[in-house]
């Protein structure tokens, strides 16, 4: 009697637990039968290398916004990474214990203000900046790189924190007694062995970089247009989406949710590179 | 040319160093600049009165209740499910091939974009549910939303219960059911509580995924199937049209505050679990 309960009682959690599954699998058909309608009718090339957005004429491609993504996420990239990692590292490694037991929650803190606050902080100090200094509308892919760079500082770091803690001592203290110095240690010793952990902190960010909506449209000047140069507006596939689903109805609306299937479909790859690395390691 | 190491230490500490102060400088002035220009209008009146004048006018009271309505509807509905989903990854079985799909499905829910989850809650609750822009279908949406922080904290305090409490439970004749909620849930309480206050933190701070599923209606709620706006996605509007910068501002800084507490709250019950596992 008490076995079948039990049993029962798995069941239930078993029951539970699936619901993590369902959501993702009706997340997924609900997206993809709003969106594949109009993808099949614009056809794949045509929406994905598509030049034109004009949604009043019936014209949908979506390559000006997937080159914005691309653009914005790499110049992010390029700032975060090097300065996330040099605060893993000072955290590990040259942090005294007082300044870590105060950075380390500051930096949570970073992960939770709202990305609203980021971009409107964004749009009153960084956007002026670059306009006066460098020229051009100031909304541009530079000033979203930027804010998205210290957007996924948070991710990058606590991720690489964590691998590069979880090295053995013995690593650090064999190289020590070799004679290398600290650096050198770090440098040819900690991060090559942290690698695999670096990797995956490095896709995750990047992911929340292709992800985030609300920061980048406050900063990002929105035009559907290729790009020229860093200092020019773009549009996102995410901020496709926020600022015209408000008003969107018919076919203007499924091409949206045909946008957020190619950002599904691009989020979905690379957090399977993400978890490959975890896994592997 | 090479560098001596000598060197190469010096400069490679010198450069750490400074981008690190730089980190904690920059976090210190975002956060200090929203809330010095936010305080000035920050006042009791901006707490309690409702906004008039599409927020150019008045305070934000409305969305502050709206604010409370999706949190609080949110955490109802993701808890037991996180909660139970972690049990059942941690408590019931090893490593098989189910529990790596549910892992697998909560690490995607946890990826996917908050304005792909505005989209999903809108065809899904606002439309094929019939729910309409309302708090219930904000509350359903950000519920997924926040699922795998809650699934994913809760199986880290879970696991972090020593063997012996339940070996103890097992041997007195303590059913799994019992063991479970008499003896593990308790000790993994406060861990279970920080990525509920995690989740929290995630609910008041988003804009996309509510803007889509709650509306932006600014009267106070009258029940869960009305229409509202959160703070979140008052203070959008708000810097987005240009309505009123000073209401944004006081908005935004008083969001950081909630922040701010969120994080120190779900700290201080992380240091007492630490603290009480020693």
């Amino acid at each position: 009697m008490k076995i079948k309960k039990d049993n029962l009682i798995e069941f239930i959690f078993f029951l539970i637990a699936l619901t993590t599954l369902t959501v993702l699998a009706v997340i997924t058909i609900f997206i993809f039968e709003e969106g594949l309608p109009l993808i099949n009718k614009v056809g794949v090339l045509n929406f994905i290398f598509g030049m034109k957005w004009a949604p009043s004429q019936g014209i949908y491609g979506i390559f000006p916004m997937i080159v914005g993504t691309l653009s914005v996420t790499f110049g992010a990239a390029i700032i975060g990474v090097p300065v996330a990692l040099c605060c893993a590292i000072f955290l590990t490694e040259f942090a005294p214990k007082q300044v870590r037991l105060f950075m380390r929650p500051a930096i949570q803190l970073l992960a939770g203000i709202p990305s609203v606050v980021y971009g409107f902080w964004g749009l009153t100090f960084i956007v002026p900046l670059i306009r006066v200094y460098l020229g051009g509308p100031g909304l541009s892919i530079l000033a979203g790189s930027i804010i998205l760079a210290i957007m996924i500082l948070p991710t990058i770091i606590s991720i690489s924190e964590v691998s590069l803690l979880s090295l053995p001592s013995l690593y650090k203290q064999g190289s020590l007694a070799l004679g290398a110095t600290h650096w050198q240690t770090i440098f040819h010793l900690l991060l090559p062995s942290a690698k695999t952990g670096i990797m995956a902190a490095i896709v995750l960010g990047i992911g929340r970089a292709i992800g985030e909506t609300m920061a980048v449209i406050m900063v990002l000047g929105n035009a559907v247009a290729l790009p020229q140069s860093i200092l020019d507006p773009a549009r996102t596939l995410t901020t496709n989406i926020g600022i015209e689903m408000g008003y969107a109805s018919g076919e203007h609306q499924q091409a949206l949710f045909a946008t957020g299937i190619v950002l599904f479909v691009l989020i979905m790859i690379i957090n399977s590179i993400a978890q490959y690395i975890v896994r592997k390691r | 040319m090479i560098i001596h190491p000598k060197t190469s230490e010096k400069i490679a500490k010198i450069v750490i160093w400074t981008v690190s102060i730089i980190v904690i400088l920059l976090l210190f002035f975002i956060v200090s600049y929203i809330i010095f220009k936010g305080l000035p209008t920050l006042s009791w009146e901006f707490l309690t009165e409702s906004p008039r004048n599409m927020g150019r006018d008045g305070g934000i009271f409305s969305t502050i209740v709206s604010t409370l309505y999706v949190t609080l509807l949110s955490i109802l509905i993701a808890t037991p499910f996180g909660v139970g989903t972690a049990f059942y990854l941690t408590e019931f079985k090893r490593e098989t091939r189910i529990t790596r799909i549910i892992r697998f499905s909560a690490e995607s829910l946890a990826a996917i974009p908050s304005i792909v989850y505005g989209l999903f809650g809108f065809i899904f609750f606002v439309i094929y549910l019939n729910l309409g822009w309302s708090v219930i279908s904000g509350s359903l949406t950000m519920a997924v939303m926040i699922l795998p922080t809650i699934i994913r904290t809760s199986e880290e305090a879970i696991r972090s219960v020593p063997n012996s409490y339940r070996e103890v439970s097992y041997s007195l004749g303590g059913t799994k059911l019992q063991t479970i909620g008499w003896v593990v849930l308790p000790a993994a309480l406060p861990g279970i509580a920080t990525g509920v206050i995690l989740g929290i933190g995630r609910c008041v701070a988003e804009t996309a995924a509510v803007i889509l599923t709650a509306g932006s209606s600014l009267r106070i709620p009258s029940s869960i199937f009305a229409p509202s706006r959160t703070m979140a996605v008052h203070f959008y509007i708000l810097a987005r049209e240009g309505i009123s910068m000073d209401r944004a501002y006081a908005t935004a800084a008083l969001l950081i505050i909630i922040i701010f507490t969120i994080n120190i709250l779900a700290n201080n019950v992380v240091n007492k679990f630490i603290a009480k596992n020693k």
